[in-house]
């Protein structure tokens, strides 16, 4: 009993200690009212530390991987996540600091926000029932809700927040919709029991239905077309450290559960769902980069280059093979250093009330703030597969698993899509170091946070990029412990 | 001690030291960049030095594990061919920082950092025995170029770049996803995935397979080379790149595209190669003369360089796939040739536009008299590049001419008639600018070739000279390797014969 007992917690520990991080942030927030704001991102870092520790350390020591009569996985895969999960929002915190300070934002809510909604996405990737997934689903998206409207008065902001409110509660209906009809199907609504169900007699009728419902909410959560319409007038209105934290954070926990739910649990009826994913991920790649070509707003820009990312990493689950799922868990790892790193650029360029984020405003940045180019090109680069970046060696994976799988037509179709995008990536290059600014730049303000979170992400994706090797082991046992 | 490792990444090291100098005083920049270049150079030469001549294998082999789940190796080395090309393009980045003193003005330390760079990338793309490893060098020397281009190149330099990069990138992500199914198909036959070069060798490929690959492989380089009709994105590079820019890409990046052919796509694919080779014979023919007429006609002199490159190219392309050792050996040299040829042409425009800024063929005439030594300078590379007797373009286009005749006739005939027209633009652009009387007053001032100039001109031109009275030397370094290369053609079904390609250590 106390063995179990025991269990239970340590399979929960990473995502239990980001929880008590947010918990403790609050109550410092709501008990000393003259408390630091850095103290309290300090707190939030300790805390995201504390938890990749206790994630490293089951990583190392095994232990048990089911906990909560199986309701929750403490295997490498969710291990995995919580780590991923637990940089991106480090990175998040840290170029938030400054932006706090400036913008004036209540610091304990925003802090606890993104440290709840962390903890939501470490258990979406631990979750083996589909209720539980949900619940950490609904945990992490209304602390986002919440934060993509921080900036009270920012109309932008609110009309952000409303619209990602209300069409995520939508995607949600779906999602509860789909674990209806599987509970129905199965009388269970635990991924074992459904594997086993789906491995006896195949996807039923009703279970059918269920998939393509899941499917939709999944699709919601980390934007592939056509469920995509939301991002870009979200990621663009949001503030943009909220911004980064959507992109590379939910993405991310959207993916987990995604790939738990249909690589693991319907993996053995992979036949009647891969059509439909190699459809919606040629889809999703071509829709976001064409439509990123014509964007002047950077972050526009971004948000639909996120979406094309999301295409890419789908090729993976299409692959459904073991190096397609490694390769999709490598592809967010790159993806969460890179794109975290171009938003922390954007937050470097603008100032409290005025966002210097149009493609205009990054003119001539390149030799103004060397560093700062260096730093925005080595992600655009990333963004765009060149070598030598995390970006390349991810779509290298990638790509590579498809043609393995016998998709050379979508790893073709995925290579002609990273041409498009060479453009409006490069375009931002060309902005850096070849044209004159437009309009005067505000003097380089110290922000060393956010320098360090720039200076990590750009650190991890060159480092990515040229020792992937270490990095792929451990995707590759992440997805390994899947199965 | 990893002497060919040490040459590769030598100048990314220099471009690193040069990012931490000051950025005054510029003169100081210039000198270190200088520097930096001339460290690859002596270690190309002692790669030469270490170089066993008369060997087809690849020598001075050096391999690191670098990705072990994919089978991918750090694994670099030389044979004939690539000895020969890195040291050319050890030999001619010196000689483009030196040019750039006094062409380029604002960003110096940028600059000769991207060419350094782009130096590491162009040399690891020679070496490189590791399908991902030549991959990612071969994507590493875009970046730097891009940025060359796009920052210290003419009015519509943009425009120019951007076209450079995505037709490179259209035809290389295509090889990537080539190159992805032999590494696939390595694992399927030999039950681990791998990337090495002499894997790939031993691949076996039915018809259609052969077909496939081949197509992306030929496609990124002919689209590199370029061979008509993907030469568009040629003349704007070329033309607004700043000379330095020009001379590399000249020089050297289009010889990626005739290397990446004799290296990869024919001897990975042979039969493939041997269906398509009439029409690559076709098509290089075609660009032999179009690229001849459309330079006859540019008003603009640096234009009419740039195209008389397609025609050049042209050249090689038909060495390479006449499938013949004397034609093949021929267009190895004629790499060489039109790097030093056409690399001069582009530096001595550069100076002259220095001088006058503007590149009209129409706005010289008479500089024989006014610079006396600069007219002698563009006489010997004009000479050189239409393949005068005694310079180094003859021997390589006779040696291309002779060797293709035997198997194809009709299309070297075609390829002959190049050669004149070759020399009649080149002469008649010699004519207009060094001959008759100074019809513009503001050339009567212009000041001759200077001492800096002299250093970056001489070694060049006495190089094109050296070559076309003494080739030997080069011709057998190159020999046995181009020979095994055309080799694998002869035989009937490829990869059953591999010990026979395999790599010396």
């Amino acid at each position: 009993m106390t063995a179990a007992f025991a269990g239970n917690w340590t399979v929960a520990l990473p995502g239990l200690l980001v929880a008590a991080a947010a918990m403790l942030v609050m109550l410092v927030d709501a008990g000393w009212p003259r408390a630091e704001q850095r103290g309290l991102a300090t707190l939030g870092l300790l805390g995201l530390a504390a938890a990749a520790g206790a994630a490293l350390w089951r990583w190392q020591v095994g232990g048990p991987t089911s906990g909560f009569m199986d309701a929750l996985r403490g295997d490498r895969y969710a291990l995995f996540f919580a780590l991923l999960v637990c940089a991106g929002a480090g990175l998040t915190l840290l170029m938030s600091i400054e932006y706090v300070e400036e913008q004036g934002l209540a610091a304990g809510e925003y802090y606890a926000l993104v440290l709840l909604s962390a903890a939501g996405m470490v258990f979406m990737a631990a979750a083996s029932d589909l209720l539980v997934i949900f619940l950490a689903l609904e945990i992490m998206s209304v602390a986002v809700y919440v934060l993509a409207g921080i900036l009270r008065s920012d109309v932008r902001g609110n009309e952000a927040a409303v619209k990602y409110f209300l069409l995520g509660a939508f995607a949600s209906a779906f999602l509860l919709y789909g674990i209806a009809f599987f509970y129905g199907a199965t009388g269970s609504t635990r991924l074992g029991a459904i594997a086993q169900a789906v491995g006896r007699g195949g996807l039923t009728p009703t279970m059918l239905v269920g998939t393509a419902l899941l499917l939709v909410g999944f699709g919601f959560k980390v934007a592939l077309v056509p469920f995509h319409v939301w991002t870009p007038d979200v990621y663009e209105g949001a503030p943009t450290a909220v911004t980064a934290f959507m992109a590379v954070g939910v993405k991310a926990a959207g993916f987990a559960a995604f790939a738990r739910v249909f690589a693991g649990a319907l993996g053995a009826a992979a036949p009647s769902w891969t059509g439909l994913l190699w459809v919606g991920a040629a889809l999703t790649m071509t829709v976001g980069n064409v439509t990123a070509v014509t964007q002047t707003n950077v972050k526009r820009m971004l948000a639909y280059s996120s979406i094309a990312h999301a295409g890419y990493a789908l090729v993976g689950l299409v692959a459904g093979s073991p190096a397609g799922g490694s390769a999709l868990l490598f592809y967010l790892v790159a993806y969460t250093a890179m794109n975290a790193g171009a938003f922390a650029v954007l937050l470097a360029l603008g100032r409290r009330g005025e966002p210097h984020e149009t493609l205009g405003d990054l003119a001539g940045v390149g030799f103004r703030q060397p560093l700062l180019g260096l730093a925005m090109t080595v992600f655009m680069l990333s963004l765009a597969g060149i070598p030598p970046t995390a970006g390349f060696v991810g779509k290298f994976y990638l790509f590579s698993a498809a043609v393995d799988a016998g998709y050379v037509g979508l790893a073709v179709i995925a290579v002609l899509n990273s041409l498009i995008s060479v453009y409006y990536y490069a375009g931002v290059v060309v902005q850096l170091y070849m044209r004159e600014a437009g309009r005067p730049a505000f003097p380089p303000v110290e922000r060393p946070a956010l320098a360090a979170a720039i200076g990590a992400a750009a650190i991890l994706t060159v480092l990515f990029g040229v020792f992937p090797a270490g990095a792929m082991e451990v995707a590759r046992a992440a997805f390994a412990s899947l199965r | 001690m990893p002497l060919v490792t040490l040459m590769v990444f030598a100048p990314l090291a220099g471009a690193a030291l040069l990012g931490l100098l000051p950025r005054e005083p510029v003169a100081g920049t210039r000198r270190a960049a200088l520097v930096f270049a001339l460290v690859p150079l002596l270690l190309a030469l002692g790669v030469l030095r270490a170089f066993r001549a008369g060997a087809a294998d690849f020598q001075l082999v050096e391999r690191v594990a670098w990705i072990p789940a994919w089978g991918i190796e750090y694994r670099v080395g030389v044979d004939g061919i690539s000895l020969l090309l890195v040291l050319l393009t050890a030999f001619l980045t010196p000689v483009v920082v030196l040019a750039s003193w006094g062409d380029i003005h604002r960003w110096d330390r940028e600059f000769y950092a991207s060419l350094l760079v782009l130096e590491t990338g162009m040399l690891g793309a020679f070496v490189a025995l590791d399908l991902f490893l030549f991959y990612v060098f071969w994507e590493l020397m875009l970046v730097p170029m891009f940025l060359v281009i796009g920052i210290w190149g003419g009015q519509r330099r943009i425009y120019a770049t951007l076209k450079f990069v995505l037709f490179t990138l259209a035809g290389s992500l295509l090889m990537l996803v080539a190159i992805l199914y032999g590494a696939w198909q390595v694992q399927a036959q030999t039950g681990a995935m791998s990337f090495a070069y002499e894997r790939f060798l031993a691949l076996r490929l039915s018809p259609r397979e052969q077909l496939w690959l081949f197509a992306a492989f030929a496609l990124a380089f002919a689209i590199k080379v370029p061979v008509f009709p993907l030469h568009t994105w040629l003349p704007d590079a070329h033309t607004e790149a700043p000379t330095g820019g020009s001379v590399i890409l000249a020089g050297i990046l289009l010889k990626m595209g005739t290397y990446g052919f004799l290296r990869f796509a024919i001897p990975l694919f042979p039969e493939a190669a041997r269906a398509a080779a009439p029409w690559l014979v076709g098509l290089a023919v075609i660009g032999i003369l179009y690229g001849a007429l459309v330079a006859a006609v540019q008003p603009d002199w640096k234009r009419l360089v740039a195209y008389s490159s397609v025609s050049h190219l042209g050249f090689v392309v038909l060495g390479l796939f006449a499938f013949e050792p004397t034609a093949a050996v021929g267009a190895v040299l004629q790499m060489l040739n039109h790097g030093l040829s056409t690399g001069a042409l582009f530096l001595l425009v550069g100076m002259i536009y220095e001088r006058r800024h503007t590149r009209e063929i129409a706005a010289y005439g008479g500089l024989w008299a006014v610079v006396p030594r600069f007219a002698v300078c563009l006489l010997v590379a004009m000479l050189a590049s239409v393949g005068l007797p005694g310079l180094n373009g003859f021997v390589g286009e006779f040696l291309i001419l002779l060797g293709a005749f035997r198997t194809r006739p009709v299309a070297t005939a075609w390829a002959t008639s190049g050669v004149i027209f070759a020399a009649l633009y080149l002469l008649w652009m010699y004519q207009r600018v060094a001959f008759g009387p100074v019809t513009h007053a503001e050339n009567r001032r212009l000041a001759d070739l200077g001492r800096r100039e002299l250093a970056v001109l001489v070694p060049v031109l006495g190089l094109c000279v050296a070559i076309g009275l003494y080739p030997a030397p080069l011709l057998r370094v190159a020999q046995p390797s181009v020979e095994r290369m055309l080799a694998r053609l002869a035989r009937p079904v490829a990869g059953v014969q591999v010990a026979a390609v395999g790599e010396g250590r």
